[in-house]
């Protein structure tokens, strides 16, 4: 167990250390001087160029380049943004719980919706139920959800007018960040009208960045739960004479649970991806927008350090769900 | 998804085992949305082949007197514009049957060149000795701790948007899915009989790897191709609405949204039609994938 454990910890720090080289490489390889973005200063004297090149270290050799860098991020110095002058692991966390607030969200409704859509499509299995839930589930899985996002606008927001577009909370209302959650800091303010407010602005960027979660999960439930039902044990449960909704909800759909989990820790890296499609769509101030307009913007250090960010979130989840995988199924950890 | 009804009962009644290529169709035919699918696919790539003379219209003649035409059933529409018309006074169904080429363009290439290279680097890790194994999975692990699309976008961001740059990117996105494909059947197959006495018959390197074990591994590596087609050409539109894949005046179905994005609320036409063409491509390849992984994944069949 504790090797195991060990083990894949190790596989960590490889792929950290590459993942950082990547992002690294990047500033290296993109279009553009560096030097003349992050100055900002129009017609650079070659010993203004040469002053700034030592200033930022560009004069080093590559390898001292990329260990000040490694170094720098260890503890937690991700450099700082061309645009802003602010540093970007600051600008990071103070962007990400609108990120985490949507996509919390969005796997909650993922979860209240698919998992028992899979149950019910398994249990009535080949039957009206199954086919059509499990179609709807291929639509969203299939979907361009920057398409998907637009005709909800169009329909909610252009046509009923019952959603705002943008932003995560109208602009009458303003107090003071406390957890970086407009849910709870709306309600926190007192504010009559604002928890309603950034209800309101959530759910269509909730409803976008859950559909294809909620798709894959819908099936992946219906197929874990079709493995379990065909088990000896639920034969068993039958023979005993247990109700149905007993079998299903509590032998088989815990059983069925330890996959479809899996699934959903997994979906993370889906989830930020998304994020990036919705974030954009709907001017939510969080970590993807962040990144396509760093992207626009040139603003290398941000792009570098967010991808790394990223990236590391991506494989600090996966790392816990394996780990976590293993506690519950024996059988993994003794392979 | 849709099941199969009990295909081994089928197959015991049948005095001869049937050829390789009617056993994949007897059961493929059995999932009738994959050959609903199938259709569709096949439609996609006839109007791809043949968008030049099926379109009225070239997809960049802008007629300036009909700009914002609604689609023909509308009120205010008109034949000579079926589908309406874009801010420019293109015609929608002109530029929405080039897009077809467009997106199956990019489904093959990309397909082409992420199986390619993920084929031959999965065969290399599964034949290679443990420390180069090693070292590829790990690339691999650090390539998938990105979130694809986020990857996609900034090396396009580094090579420049365009198509082809945007083709490129994705393609080495999805590589390494086929890497972990290949090398886990390839690692299953190589415990297999067939592979040792082919061994000890004295095959080379090269034999044993393309020809005695890579058609073997093909089944799981076929189902990802299909869904890995769809893929390109989610995220080569979702790159073309962010502005980093194909350029306006492209009558690429994501650039063609990122273009009419500010009409959504005057025209819905020019929003509708071409998501809709994603969607419905998309949802077939889809339909496709999950019953070729019917017919051609063994541990499939079974349930």
């Amino acid at each position: 167990m504790l090797r195991y454990f060990l083990g894949r910890l190790l596989t960590f720090v490889p792929t950290f250390l590459g993942v950082t080289l990547i992002s690294f490489a990047f500033i290296r390889v993109l279009p553009g001087d560096p030097i003349i973005v992050m100055a900002g200063e129009r017609g650079l004297t070659e010993e203004r160029y040469q002053e700034l090149s030592r200033q930022f270290g560009f004069d080093q050799p590559l390898l001292v380049q990329f260990w000040d860098y490694f170094t720098g991020v260890l503890q937690g110095d991700l450099g700082q943004s061309y645009v802003t002058k602010k540093p970007v692991f600051d600008e990071f966390f103070t962007l990400f719980p609108a990120t985490l607030e949507l996509s919390l969200c969005a796997i909650v409704l993922a979860m209240l919706l698919g998992l028992p859509a899979g149950v019910v499509a398994a249990v009535y299995r080949g039957k009206f139920f199954d086919r059509a839930l499990m179609s709807t589930a291929l639509v969203g899985y299939s979907m361009p959800i920057f398409w998907w996002a637009l005709l909800l606008i169009i329909v909610f927001s252009g046509n009923l007018g019952w959603t705002p577009v943008s932003g995560r909370i109208d602009l009458l209302y303003y107090f003071d960040d406390v957890t970086g959650f407009m849910l709870i800091d709306s309600l926190l303010s007192g504010q009559s009208g604002a928890f309603l407010s950034a209800v309101r602005h959530l759910i269509l960027p909730t409803i976008v960045l859950a559909t294809i979660p909620l798709a894959v999960i819908a099936r992946q439930t219906r197929s874990a739960m079709l493995e379990v039902l065909s088990e000896d044990y639920i034969r068993t449960a039958r023979a005993k004479g247990l109700s149905p909704s007993r079998i299903n909800g509590l032998h088989a759909l815990r059983n069925a649970m330890i996959p479809v989990i899996t699934v959903i820790g997994l979906s993370v890296g889906t989830l930020l991806a998304g994020a990036i499609l919705t974030e954009t769509i709907f001017s939510w101030p969080g970590i993807g927008k962040w990144m396509v307009d760093s992207i626009f913007r040139r603003d290398y250090p941000v792009v570098q350090g967010g991808l790394l960010m990223i990236a590391l979130m991506v494989m600090i989840v996966n790392l816990t769900v394996d780990l976590l995988y293993s506690l519950i199924n024996p059988k993994i950890r003794h392979r | 998804m849709t099941d199969t009804t009990h295909p081994q009962l089928k197959d015991q009644a049948a005095p001869k085992p049937p050829g390789r290529l009617a056993e994949f169709w007897s059961y493929f035919r059995e999932n009738r949305g994959a050959v609903m699918g199938l259709y569709v696919f096949g439609a996609f790539v006839f109007v791809a082949l043949f968008a030049n003379v099926l379109a009225p219209y070239d997809a960049s003649d802008q007629f300036r007197d009909y700009t914002l035409l609604p689609p023909v059933w509308a009120e205010g529409g008109s034949w000579s514009f079926p589908l309406g018309s874009d801010p420019l006074g293109r015609d929608m169904l002109s530029r929405l049957l080039f897009g077809a080429r467009y997106s199956f363009f990019v489904g093959i290439l990309v397909v082409v060149i992420a199986a390619t290279g993920g084929i031959l680097i999965g065969l290399i890790a599964g034949f290679a000795p443990r420390w180069l194994d090693t070292i590829i999975m790990r690339l691999m692990d650090i390539v998938l701790s990105f979130p694809s699309l986020l990857l996609a976008l900034v090396l396009v961001a580094i090579l420049g948007p365009s198509l082809i740059n945007a083709m490129i990117a994705i393609a080495i996105v999805l590589q390494p899915h086929y890497v972990r494909l290949t090398r886990a059947s390839v690692i299953n197959e190589l415990t297999k009989e067939y592979v040792i006495s082919a061994r000890v018959a004295g095959a080379k390197l090269p034999r044993l790897m393309f020809i005695t074990v890579l058609p073997n591994c093909l089944a799981p590596i076929i189902v990802q191709a299909a869904l890995s087609f769809s893929t390109a050409i989610l995220d080569t539109a979702a790159l073309g609405f962010l502005g980093m894949g194909a350029q306006p005046p492209t009558p690429e179905w994501g650039t063609m949204l990122a273009e009419s994005r500010e009409f959504i609320l005057r025209a819905w036409w020019v929003v509708t039609f071409p998501g809709l063409a994603i969607l419905l491509t998309v949802l077939a390849i889809n339909l496709m994938g999950d019953g070729l992984r019917d017919a051609l994944d063994p541990k499939m069949k079974r349930s």
